[in-house]
């Protein structure tokens, strides 16, 4: 099980939940939990998020495992200039 | 004089024979000499010149265009209007600084019902020469309905204010408006209890901070030329960061599959962000289309003020609660950032990085992305970072004298380190603001008598940094020689560092490695060059390619020697027996076995393609001496330091270049650039006359010190550095000025007019 927090944006989509317990194997699978346990989330979970696994961000990364009793954080998509 | 600090590098610990060395740049010749090829520089047969109708208005409905007329014209060859472009359902993508819209694109590329604000496209058309192409752009008719304007960011927040577009609804509140707004989106960052952080703090600080829109201001104007051959394919060459991303954009909008498109990118004259988006390229295709004809576009400087992305300009609260022995208990901020025409504008970076230097356990950050009659922003360099960080070190400076802690000891004593909680969530891994601050507190800048009228600032700044798609390509040449192709286009030194990388990896001369920016056919997708990856993400596919080639040399050694290929080492760029039962063998040196590559197999190639992860931010703190001139309102800087962790410095003069760069952009931002709009809503200073960008003239040399804590996630240690040196400038001299006069100015730029006008307020003394 991995520790799963949203920002609170994405918590208003999650009827105010923004810490949870959740069985993933990578991120992928996790954006689909997330999207079958919260249905109005699905929308807010597509290119303009990234994930953090235990303090690292990841974006566009669907296949990177999320380790058992990982921290995992969805955060917006981070860019540049 | 700069200096270049080494400290302990933590992982990976690598001895490089390249990696931090100076050697002469691939590009540094033909720049110097002027023989590179900018965006404007190139010139094909019967190419035909374009150019732009702009609106004078900076938000009507079009009523109608009529070009007859201008069709009309001998000389004309081809014109495009809303009408030659499909419109685009909403579909948000990633692009560069944030996520685009494509409705948004279309329309921003091309105005359709309305125009946005004064500069907005309305008509585009080619003509044999330049003079008939600006007579024909006179004789194009648009009739339109005026609407009522709103330039400023809180007057476009009020309910009253003129509405951009009836279809704009807040995001991010619940439950969702029914009305519309300019307010496209509320975002929110919050860790801990901020009430319960504040009614812990002794002394409780709150200022609110305006800034004005600023514009990249990169040297070489948007260029192009776009080619349609009849069958439908395409080629444009243009100046830009990300060649991929224009051939998505366009091909898009006309309508083009991908491969139909080939785009080559020029050499660029800065870019800072700016140059993510597309502007005349899809018109140039348009035209090219419909003329048959290459045609070749050139923004003058004043299209690029009043058309191009700057970034927003903001209005900024900050609350920050500390304990009288300098603990901060809690920080709040309330930011309100321009958008310009379309939604989109950099506030959720800018409310991310706020508070990041700081380890804070209580913190809560709102923001607004708001549409107001301005060109859209574009990317600018640690993309909403410098604003919000400059209203946060600001109060940071304050708080710490009004407690009477030394600035630096009060940021090292709540300093981000590794295992730091973001006010976004994640922690922190390995990271290098403490050892900026202390290398800061140990020079002999920081220790240097003052004399009156001058004083002393300090601000620390952060920014995420990232990876992304990239692809590389070494081809290995039949003497030995490498060929290195990357997708990046060079703007801060991504082809030498990307050069000294493979040398490191395959254990060959710097000088053997000569690369080339590949066009968007030769080489697989590659995402731009920003949010400073370049340098990081062509490392990483760099190394990973350099593997490849190893490998291959080995096997070939192997052939060679007719033992099995795992029996062959790789050592000091030469293929070795792996041990003393492998056989008694000379070396094979890089250049024998490619001189016999075409008898032991064929070229010798290695290619990388990922999306490279492990980005790790990187945090500095500038520190600035200037007096100010207390009969004109005139701020001298005297001298400037900045302190930045690189993780590793691959080319180390560009890692100083990306520094000082980096503060000198800062002290325009904070001293004289501004947008400045008359009642009518037209900018007033599209030029760089009135628009007061710093020269050399009007800064001292930067000294700079790299600090190097390894990013434990990248071969040779990197983190980006191009963003993070433009996030402490502002704050910096704002806290120096403070110390100069005793007034703590919360308004950007802090220009002559206006610290002359406080002086005076502020009374003699």
């Amino acid at each position: 099980m991995a520790h799963v927090v949203l920002t609170r944006n994405l918590a208003q989509f999650t009827d105010g939940e923004s810490e949870l317990e959740l069985e993933a194997a990578n991120i992928r699978q996790l954006l689909r939990e997330l999207a079958a346990r919260y249905p109005r989330l699905e929308p807010h979970l597509g290119d303009g998020l990234a994930v953090a696994i235990d303090g690292e961000i990841f974006q566009d990364a669907w296949l990177e495992p999320i380790p058992a009793g990982s921290e995992v954080h969805i955060i917006p998509r981070i860019a540049g200039g | 004089m700069a200096t270049v600090l080494k400290t302990e590098i933590q992982a990976p610990a690598r001895e490089t024979k390249w990696v931090g060395t100076r050697p002469i740049r691939p590009d540094g010749v033909d720049k110097v000499t002027g023989r590179a090829k900018f965006g404007a520089d190139l010139i094909l047969p019967g190419m035909l010149v374009g150019k732009v109708l702009r609106s004078p208005h900076p938000h009507a409905k079009i009523k109608s265009i009529d070009i007859s007329k201008a069709a009309a014209l001998p000389g004309v060859k081809a014109i495009v209007t809303r009408d030659d472009f499909q419109d685009l359902p909403s579909e948000f993508v990633p692009a560069g600084e944030m996520m685009v819209n494509y409705r948004d694109i279309v329309r921003n590329v091309m105005a359709r019902e309305k125009v946005l604000y004064e500069g907005h496209p309305v008509a585009a058309l080619a003509a044999t020469s330049a003079q008939i192409a600006k007579q024909a752009l006179k004789l194009i008719e648009v009739e339109y309905e005026v609407l009522p304007h709103v330039i400023d960011v809180l007057e476009a927040m009020k309910d009253d204010a003129p509405l951009l577009h009836d279809d704009l609804f807040t995001a991010g509140v619940e439950p969702a408006p029914s009305k519309p707004s300019n307010i496209a989106k509320r975002v929110e960052f919050a860790i801990g209890d901020i009430a319960a952080g504040f009614a812990e703090a002794d002394l409780v600080i709150e200022r609110t901070f305006d800034t004005k829109a600023v514009h990249q201001g990169y040297i070489e104007p948007h260029a192009c030329v776009a080619s349609f051959s009849e069958d439908g394919q395409a080629e444009l060459w243009c100046s830009t960061q990300g060649h991929y991303i224009v051939r998505g954009h366009c091909a898009k909008m006309l309508g083009m599959d991908i491969s139909e498109l080939r785009v080559t990118a020029s050499e660029i004259g800065g870019g800072f962000g700016g140059k993510t988006v597309v502007y005349l390229e899809p018109l140039a295709l348009a035209l090219s289309r419909k003329s048959n004809r290459p045609v070749k576009m050139v923004m003058s400087r004043e299209e690029v003020f009043r058309a191009t992305g700057p970034t927003s300009g903001a209005n900024v609260r900050v609350k920050i609660g500390a304990t009288r022995d300098g603990r901060i208990t809690a920080a709040e901020g309330e930011l309100k950032y321009q958008a310009g025409a379309f939604q989109g504008g950099p506030i959720q970076p800018g409310c991310m990085a706020a508070f990041a230097p700081y380890d804070l356990a209580n913190v809560k950050v709102v923001g607004f992305d708001v549409v107001t009659n301005r060109p859209k922003v574009a990317a600018y360099r640690a993309p909403g970072a410098p604003i919000s960080e400059f209203a946060v070190e600001s109060v940071i400076d304050e708080l710490a004298k009004k407690i009477g802690i030394d600035p630096i000891d009060f940021r090292l004593k709540n300093a981000a380190k590794e295992g730091t909680r973001t006010a976004y969530g994640p922690k922190l891994g390995p990271v290098g603001l403490i050892e900026t601050l202390k290398r800061i507190k140990a020079s002999e800048h920081y220790h240097a008598p003052l004399k009156p009228n001058q004083g002393r600032g300090i601000a620390s700044g952060f920014w995420f940094n990232i990876g992304g798609e990239t692809s590389v390509s070494i081809n290995v040449n039949e003497d030995g020689t490498v060929t290195l192709m990357a997708g990046t286009p060079d703007i801060g030194g991504s082809r030498a560092s990307s050069c000294l990388m493979a040398a490191e990896a395959l254990g060959i001369d710097y000088d053997k490695v000569r690369p080339i920016i590949a066009d968007t056919s030769s080489l697989g997708y590659t995402f731009l060059t920003g949010g400073s990856r370049a340098t990081f993400s062509n490392g990483v596919a760099a190394n990973e390619a350099a593997q490849q080639v190893i490998k291959e040399m080995c096997a070939r050694a192997a052939k060679i020697w007719e033992i099995p290929a795992d029996a062959v080492r790789w050592e000091d760029g030469m293929a070795k027996p792996a041990g003393a039962n492998a056989g008694d063998f000379e070396p094979l040196s890089f250049a024998e076995i490619a001189k016999m590559a075409g008898k032991t197999g064929g070229p010798i190639a290695g290619h990388a393609h990922l999306n490279a992860q492990g980005a790790a931010p990187s945090f500095g703190t500038h520190l600035v001496d200037l007096e100010v001139d207390k009969e004109t309102g005139r701020v001298t800087i005297l001298r400037y330091t900045v302190a930045q962790d690189a993780g590793r410095a691959v080319h180390p003069a560009y890692v100083e270049g990306q520094y000082q760069g980096g503060a000198v952009q800062g002290i325009g931002w904070a001293l004289n650039e501004e947008y400045i709009y008359g009642p009518d809503g037209r900018l007033q200073n599209p030029g760089f006359l009135d628009y007061r960008m710093p020269v050399a003239s009007d800064v001292p040399m930067i000294d700079t010190v790299i600090v190097e804590v390894a990013n434990p996630r990248h071969p040779f240690g990197v983190r980006g550095v191009g963003e993070t040196p433009i996030v402490p400038p502002m704050a910096a001299i704002a806290n120096a000025i403070e110390q100069a006069t005793g007034i703590r100015f919360t308004e950007l730029p802090m220009s002559p007019p206006k610290v002359l006008k406080a002086i005076e307020a502020n009374g003699p003394g």
